[in-house]
């Protein structure tokens, strides 16, 4: 069963991002899920935007709201219980939101793509991987069978699949699990899409498959020209690859910095506390350092800022009022583009 | 793949034999004899029954007639001589067997087509109306005992309403097969029913229906392929095995309904005490579960590619 | 590098209040919570529950004393003056309520008698077959091997007979057909279903990491069996031994409908009398029958219940 489609009539080239305007650009997102026991707000007013090319890596705890902002963008959140009551996601300066569900399921996997964490359970166990891959072809491309199984196993070529011919007609659980997450890069790039989430890709994965599968995700960005969104919450595999990183606490950002700004010099409690954590071989013998107290219950958000409960430097401020998203400068004054801090005291967490 | 297929074979051949010994010493060994039982009231001159016995060979130990009959059955396709009428059991069986069949038959498609589509609608729509209504309606047909389901549609529909016939005069007439058939596939259609909803409504809640809705399926693919190829797994398993079920479960049903099939055979062997009839009946019935279990798994193996027998 | 991620358990455990400063928020100490203990919180505000637990409750008192429920004697013929005689429904828990069937006895007397009749074979043989149907599936599921082979292919043997074949066999050969015989006849073929059920749920307990620690901790077999196997597999058999009970109780009343069952006072017995009268009287089968569907109900329901509870995916 085949399906014919057109690709969604906004008139963009590939390369725009000159005619001004990011690839992605969300504003203000709010989701919330209703439920028995209450309404749990899972992303209060996130704002975070992808140029073609570019890495964003959104780190984050569980909780923090970074799957369901990426759930978001994509459009497959279940809608009864989940609810966009604000906000805006443009998606080459539409806003996707406003569109019907039909003209989203057309973006979706052919314009933009996700890849999630794991592969055994993401992939369909009774369905052959060439099936699955050649899926992407067949309905957003109207490709006859033959030529879906033929791309199917050039996409198993390009993610460097060992005897691809051979084994498109495998099964998922056959495969090893970086080949798994692999055939899932693969699904996502089919259509070389302009946008890929990556949903922790690589936390299923022993460290060696990790490095391996992030060296390819960043080869074949480079290749498209592809904007990527990273979800983890692992801060060494975001080190080598984005671009920029927004840290999101109890559904929010908190911090967003190019990358290496933000290791250097972070300027929130949250993320000094996440480099902290870090442990260091110079610190052999000492006591681990460990961000005290747990996540917020997402029903009941504490009051003010988020992290106050958890945070060192906490005043009476910080339990009455929310700290806007704060451009961060140098001490100076001087701006530092791309910088900026939901902490009332960002200023005495960068510098001193 | 072979060998798992002669390893089921061969653990088969002891499990034939086993059940049909116990159904053998059940008929034999338990008190009860169907020779007295030919004469009724009546009774009859011991040198008779005696002679009659020896016929038969029903004075022999228990042990030898299992012997001789089973050697009799796989060597010549003998199952005996039905003591009430003399003829062979053979004969007794080929005019019940077809009549149970087409019963069986038009009980499983009603089934299956039925069950499988409320179970999906039920598990679609989880939790809604729509998926109450039809779990409150299986589980009443489940309660609901199958002879009295078979005496309410007796007496809606023919008696009161005219519209079927109460029992079967010709049991090749299909249509009036309808009635007995669809009683005889409620308790399994509500099985079949809940068994497709859990799998569909857990099925959905599954990461790869989440993928699938990721790729921009359209929904009709995202359900129609990618949810049914899994959830029907266990259904398709289910009806393997009950299609062997319904051709010796139909007792009550043929009762009800005046169906001379193989539970009417079955039933008049018991009361007569004709063991040898009823023997012969159990040991078809003994191979036509056998097989039915050995093809479900095997169709298990297919349809699920994780499960492969070494 | 150390896991940021934390349970969504941790995550609801800490405390909403935000204090002022630089408090912790002190984690509630919580009860432990077991699979039946969390079940059980489940199926208290259950309604299915509920009802289905008041239903079977009201029955036992039903079974157990029925002079409560009415003065009339169930086998008390009267033909002369009660034959077939309708139900007077004004009558409320009289002896007349229902009617008389053909033989002029009180059909609700019978059908209030006739509960304990069931709940007596639905329970005995609820309890043979769970005893010895799971002793079996236990050994076969936890020692595997050549006792796995026998026992499996015991059940096998008993399971291809079908079920009210083997039990109308057994039973046409009493003609004192007591209880104890009917459970007899219900359980010699019935304890397959809870062998089957037990092995598979041994079989995933045993390879658990639990298990393996017991056993590394130099656990003797008797103990990790009785201690560690069987609390943990446990679960599935005792949804499968509801569900079952009342599908005994109904088979207890089709043998009675083939002329096969209890010799007393049955549910069974009066459906199938009530359908020689089925022209004239509907009212003797429906009232049995009526009172036959809601135990069965009643039991397959709290089955249902109870599984749905320990089912750790419907959480």
């Amino acid at each position: 069963m085949t399906t014919i489609e057109e690709t969604t009539p906004v008139p963009s080239p590939r390369d725009a991002g000159a005619d001004g305007g990011p690839l992605l650009d969300v504003r203000d997102l709010h989701v919330e899920f209703h439920t028995r026991e209450g309404v749990i707000k899972a992303v209060n007013g996130v704002n975070y935007s992808v140029a073609a090319g570019e890495t964003l890596a959104v780190l984050g705890e569980s909780g923090s709201g970074k799957s369901v902002t990426a759930q978001a963008i994509m459009g497959i959140l279940d809608m009864p219980p989940g609810k966009i009551p604000q906000g805006e996601i443009r998606f080459r300066g539409q806003d996707m939101l406003t569109m019907s569900a039909e003209e989203r399921r057309k973006i979706r996997g052919s314009r933009i793509a996700m890849i999630f964490q794991d592969a055994l359970s993401s992939l369909n166990p009774v369905l052959t991987v060439g099936y699955q891959l050649g899926e992407m072809f067949r309905v957003h491309q109207g490709m006859s069978k033959k030529d879906a199984k033929a791309k199917a196993i050039e996409l198993m070529d390009r993610v460097k699949i060992p005897a691809a011919a051979a084994r498109v007609n495998d099964y998922p659980h056959q495969f090893s699990g970086g080949m798994r997450q692999r055939i899932m890069i693969a699904m996502a790039l089919a259509l070389e899409p302009e946008l890929i989430i990556a949903d922790e890709p690589t936390t299923a994965l022993d460290v060696t498959v990790q490095a391996q599968v992030m060296d390819l995700l960043a080869e074949l960005q480079r290749e498209f020209h592809m904007g990527l969104i990273l979800i983890t919450h692992d801060l060494g595999v975001v080190a080598d690859v984005a671009d920029k990183i927004a840290v999101m606490y109890a559904g929010r950002i908190v911090e967003q910095a190019p990358v290496h700004e933000l290791y250097k010099r972070p300027a929130h409690p949250y993320t000094r506390g996440l480099l902290d954590s870090i442990p260091r071989l110079d610190q052999k013998g000492q006591e681990l350092y460990a961000i005290k107290g747990l996540p917020p219950n997402l029903l009941h958000v504490p009051t003010g800022c988020a992290f106050n409960p958890r945070c060192p430097k906490a005043q009476d401020i910080c339990t009455t009022e929310v700290p806007r998203l704060f451009p961060v400068t140098e001490q100076d004054g001087t701006g530092l583009p791309g910088r900026t801090s939901a902490c009332h005291f960002w200023k005495e967490t960068i510098h001193g | 793949m072979g060998r798992y297929v002669a390893r089921r074979l061969l653990q088969m051949i002891p499990v034939f034999i086993g059940t049909t010994l116990l159904i053998f010493l059940m008929v034999y060994a338990l008190p009860g004899d169907p020779v007295r039982g030919l004469f009724g009231d009546k009774g009859a001159s011991p040198a008779v029954l005696r002679s009659l016995r020896h016929e038969y060979g029903l004075d022999k130990p228990v042990l030898v007639q299992y012997y001789d009959y089973m050697k009799g059955m796989i060597l010549h396709l003998d199952f005996g001589t039905q003591v009430a009428s003399g003829r062979p059991v053979t004969d007794i069986l080929g005019e019940a067997f077809p009549v149970t069949l087409r019963l069986a038959g038009m009980a499983f498609a009603f089934e299956a087509v039925l069950g499988i589509a409320l179970g999906v609608v039920s598990g679609l729509r989880a939790g809604k109306a729509v998926d109450t209504v039809i779990l409150v309606v299986t589980l009443l047909l489940i309660s609901i005992p199958i002879f009295v389901l078979g005496y309410i549609f007796q007496t809606v529909f023919a008696f009161k309403l005219n519209l079927l016939d109460p029992s079967v005069s010709d049991a090749t007439d299909y249509s009036q097969l309808l009635m007995p058939a669809i009683v005889l596939a409620s308790v399994s259609l509500a099985y079949v029913a809940r068994l497709t909803r859990t799998s569909v409504a857990e099925n959905m809640r599954a990461d790869y229906m989440r993928t699938a809705v990721a790729k921009g399926l359209p929904r009709r693919r995202v359900v129609g392929v990618h949810l049914m190829r899994n959830s029907l797994i266990p259904v398709v398993t289910f009806l393997g095995t009950d299609l062997g079920a319904l051709m010796g479960g139909a007792i009550v049903t043929e009762g009800i309904f005046n169906i001379h099939g193989v539970g009417g055979t079955i039933y008049q062997a018991i009361i007569r005490r004709e063991g040898t009839t009823l023997v012969g009946l159990v040991t078809i019935l003994v191979l036509v579960y056998l097989f039915c279990s050995l093809i479900v798994d095997l169709l298990y193996a297919v349809l699920d590619p994780r499960i492969r027998y070494a | 590098m150390p896991e940021l991620t934390t349970s969504a358990d941790q995550a609801t455990k800490a405390a909403a209040g935000a204090a002022a400063g630089a408090r912790l928020p002190e984690p509630k100490p919580e009860k432990t919570r077991s699979l039946w203990g969390d079940a059980w919180q489940d199926l208290r505000t259950n309604w299915v529950f509920v009802l289905s637990a008041v239903l079977i409750l009201l029955l036992l008192v039903m079974a157990a004393w029925p002079g409560l429920f009415t003065g009339a004697d169930p086998n008390d013929k009267d033909l002369a003056n009660h034959y077939l005689q309708h139900p007077n429904y004004g009558h409320v828990f009289k002896a007349d309520w229902l009617g008389y069937d053909a033989q002029g006895r009180s059909v609700y007397a019978r059908a209030i008698y006739g509960t304990r009749a069931s709940l007596l074979v639905g329970a005995g043989t609820t309890a043979v077959v769970v005893l010895f149907g799971g002793l079996v599936g236990m050994l076969a599921g936890y020692f595997g091997g050549w006792i796995d082979a026998v026992l499996s292919r015991v059940t096998d043997m008993f399971m291809g007979i079908p079920f009210l074949l083997g039990a109308m066999v057994a039973l046409n050969s009493f003609t004192e057909r007591s209880i104890p015989v009917v459970i007899g006849a219900l359980a010699f073929l019935g304890w397959t279903q809870t062998a089957r059920v037990m092995r598979g749920s041994v079989i995933t307990v045993k390879s658990t990491d639990y298990v393996q620690a017991a056993k590394a901790l130099g656990a003797g077999t008797r103990r990790i069996l009785f201690r560690h196997v069987l609390p943990n597999a446990v679960a599935p058999v005792i949804v499968v031994a509801t569900i079952s009970l009342g599908i005994y109780i109904g088979a207890e009343a089709t043998l009675s409908f083939l002329g096969l069952g209890l010799n007393g006072v049955s549910w069974g017995n009066d459906i199938s009398d009530g359908g020689n009268s089925i022209r004239v009287a509907q009212f003797i089968m429906l009232y049995p029958s009526i009172m036959l569907s809601i135990t069965v109900l009643a039991f397959i329901m709290l089955g249902e219940a109870v599984r749905n509870a320990l089912d750790p995916k419907t959480r």
